[in-house]
């Protein structure tokens, strides 16, 4: 046996006492993860293999153990994203809620001026467009934009000490469910403005906040790695949004469109944003639609997983 | 031997945990290079342009000269490390020394699997604690109980485990009211307790620790000497910089002397520490 220093003597029989269940998620799957109280807590067989003479296999065994132990320490990355929204807003009297009220402005304020210029009636048009737009601009838009910085954000804990990238991953999408949780409001207080309550059908639209979140983590994968080999990745990300936003029906209705919008199906925006919506909005998304988001998803997820094995080992480098 | 090292690491997470007292470092053959990326290297746009000018360049100049490889010479790495082969026991306490730029904390960082080799195998067994950073790995924009608390979940511990440790922190730095500001506004002695209390309170078996954790002014030293004394008693393998020969004596079974990126020589503290200061070249 091994004699523990002091320092921790006391904190590894504190830790005794509750191994068990509290411990279970920093069970032996950890293996790869640093430094752990040297204490009674038997569970983390902890080392470290990195072998870079054999090709291909290896690198993937190597971004799937980053996956999983990033998934055994999502406490950790649920709390960064948690401190990173209140860092944000330190020292703002609202907090988020500061968000909440400049998105409600913006629906409020395009509303009123594209039903005037869609000469659509502001009943119909504004439940739309609010949900619409808080999906997109809380929701696909700001994931891409913050993607982006996924790993670059990081460069100090990357550089000073080896924790699986997927945290970072995890961090970043829940800071952007934290967002999209606060804006979530604005299109709440207009359904209860019109009585357009849309009840339990709108938890068809959980599959979809799903599907979500596994591109979000998946952009995060690809984004964060490419922006991070190059620095000027983020800007045209930025620019690419900004036309999908236009192209994608946000503040436009696809019925406007009509027979004209044949292209609409060619846009990965337009199911993804779908499947979320329409149940909001008390319709059901069709098969087909569900079936253009899980495939443009799953070829997304593939792309990202290929760029994230390669990357992975460079990425200590780039940030 | 691949097959052995993956039946090895599934028994590990089948939840056979490794028995303690076998901590090891296994190194072969292990490079390091850093990329360097300048000019236009960091931008996409330049480096597609330059990829598509380069295979036509290549196309076209392919009657001229020969020796030109157009996509070599784009890539332009720092060499670290090069060809590293060693190992250490359980027990062994190893400095490692070397002229400034040696690779010195290159190398503690690919033990640390902070930095990952473009060649070779390190195989560390064993848990790993590194002391590299001087902020120690902490967000200077969190206050200090956060920045303890996110350690803890680091380290998977449990509730009880980071209330333990926010004490046992606590006690040691005494930052009194300062605990809950942004560790940005302390001063740099406040800094230094907090992230020194907080990297030695969890004691691995295996300790990276860059030279400067030694060298704080001897104040500061003198107080934390105990402490840090503990965690590297407890460590299995102690693995440490430094350029002070006192330091190296002091704490060292065993010296491993890096020039370039190169070992040039590897053995018992005194012998190395003399041919080291007499910067003679290797017997070899
Ligand atoms: N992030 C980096 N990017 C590029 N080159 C780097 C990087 N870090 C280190 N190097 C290079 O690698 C070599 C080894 O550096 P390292 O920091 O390991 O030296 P050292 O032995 O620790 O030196 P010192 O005694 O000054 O601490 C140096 O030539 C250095 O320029
Ligand atoms: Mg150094």
């Amino acid at each position: 046996m091994n004699v523990l220093p002091s320092a921790s003597e006391r904190l590894s029989r504190h830790d005794r006492t509750t191994t068990g269940l509290a411990d279970e998620a920093a069970d032996t799957r950890a293996a790869l993860h640093p430094g752990a109280m040297a204490s009674g807590q038997q569970g983390i067989a902890q080392e470290l293999l990195i072998d870079a003479r054999l090709g291909r296999k290896t690198r993937d065994k190597a971004a799937i153990a980053d996956i999983r132990d990033g998934l055994a320490l999502w406490r950790l990355g649920v709390s960064l994203g948690w401190l990173d929204i209140k860092l944000r807003y330190r020292g703002s009297a609202l907090g988020p809620f500061w968000l909440t009220l400049s998105s409600a402005v913006m629906v409020a304020s395009m509303g009123w001026l594209y039903a005037m210029l869609f000469h659509i009636v502001v009943r119909d048009y504004l439940p739309f467009l609010a949900v619409s737009l808080i999906l997109w601009q809380a929701g696909i838009g700001g994931v891409a934009g913050e993607a982006c910085d996924c790993f670059i954000n990081a460069e100090r804990t990357i550089r000073s000490m080896r924790m699986p990238f997927t945290v970072q991953v995890i961090r970043t999408v829940v800071r952007n469910v934290i967002v999209l949780g606060h804006n979530v409001i604005v299109p709440l207080a207009v359904f209860a403005i019109y009585g357009l309550w849309p009840g339990a059908h709108a938890l068809l639209s959980l599959p979809g906040l799903a599907l979500w979140l596994l591109d979000g983590a998946a952009a995060c994968y690809f984004l964060g790695a490419i922006c991070a080999r190059f620095r000027d990745v983020p800007p045209i990300i930025g620019s690419l949004m900004q036309i999908a936003y236009y192209l994608t029906p946000v503040i436009w209705k696809p019925s406007q469109l009509g027979a004209r919008g044949w292209w609409l199906p060619l846009n990965p925006f337009d199911p993804l944003l779908e499947v979320v919506r329409a149940p909001l909005l008390g319709t059901t998304p069709s098969l087909l639609i569900w079936g253009a988001a899980l495939g443009y998803s799953a070829v997304f997820w593939l792309v990202s997983w290929r760029v994230f094995v390669r990357a992975r080992p460079r990425i200590a480098f780039w940030v | 031997m691949e097959l052995h090292q993956g039946d090895l690491d599934r028994a590990h997470a089948d939840g056979q945990a490794p028995v303690r007292g076998g901590a090891f470092i296994d190194v072969q053959d292990l490079s390091l290079d850093f990329p360097l990326y300048h000019g236009g290297a960091r931008s996409l746009k330049k480096t597609v342009l330059s990829s598509v000018t380069n295979r036509v360049g290549g196309q076209l100049g392919r009657s001229g000269g020969e020796n030109d490889g157009p996509e070599k010479t784009r890539r332009v790495v720092v060499q670290a490390l090069r060809h590293l082969n060693f190992q250490v026991k359980s027990g062994e306490r190893l400095g490692i020394v070397g002229r400034n730029g040696a690779g010195k904390s290159s190398l503690l960082r690919v033990l640390g699997g902070i930095y990952e080799p473009v060649a070779g195998r390190i195989h560390v067994g064993g848990t790993i604690n590194t002391l590299l950073d001087t902020n120690f790995g902490m967000n200077l924009d969190l206050t200090g109980r956060e920045n303890i608390t996110l350690r803890g979940r680091y380290v998977g511990l449990s509730a009880s485990g980071i209330a333990a440790l926010e004490e046992d922190v606590e006690a040691f730095a005494a930052l009194g009211p300062f605990m809950e500001l942004p560790v940005r506004l302390y001063s740099s002695g406040m800094v230094v307790r907090l992230g020194f209390g907080l990297a030695t309170a969890i004691a691995p078996q295996v300790l990276l620790m860059d030279e400067w954790f030694m060298a704080g002014d001897s104040k500061f030293r003198d107080k934390a000497h105990a402490r840090l004394e503990t965690v590297v008693r407890g460590a299995e393998i102690l693995v440490l910089t430094s350029h002070m020969p006192g330091v190296l004596q002091h704490w060292c079974t065993r010296l491993l002397w890096l020039e370039s990126g190169h070992i040039v020589a590897d053995g018992p503290v005194d012998e190395i520490m003399d041919r080291y200061n007499a910067g003679a070249p290797p017997a070899l």
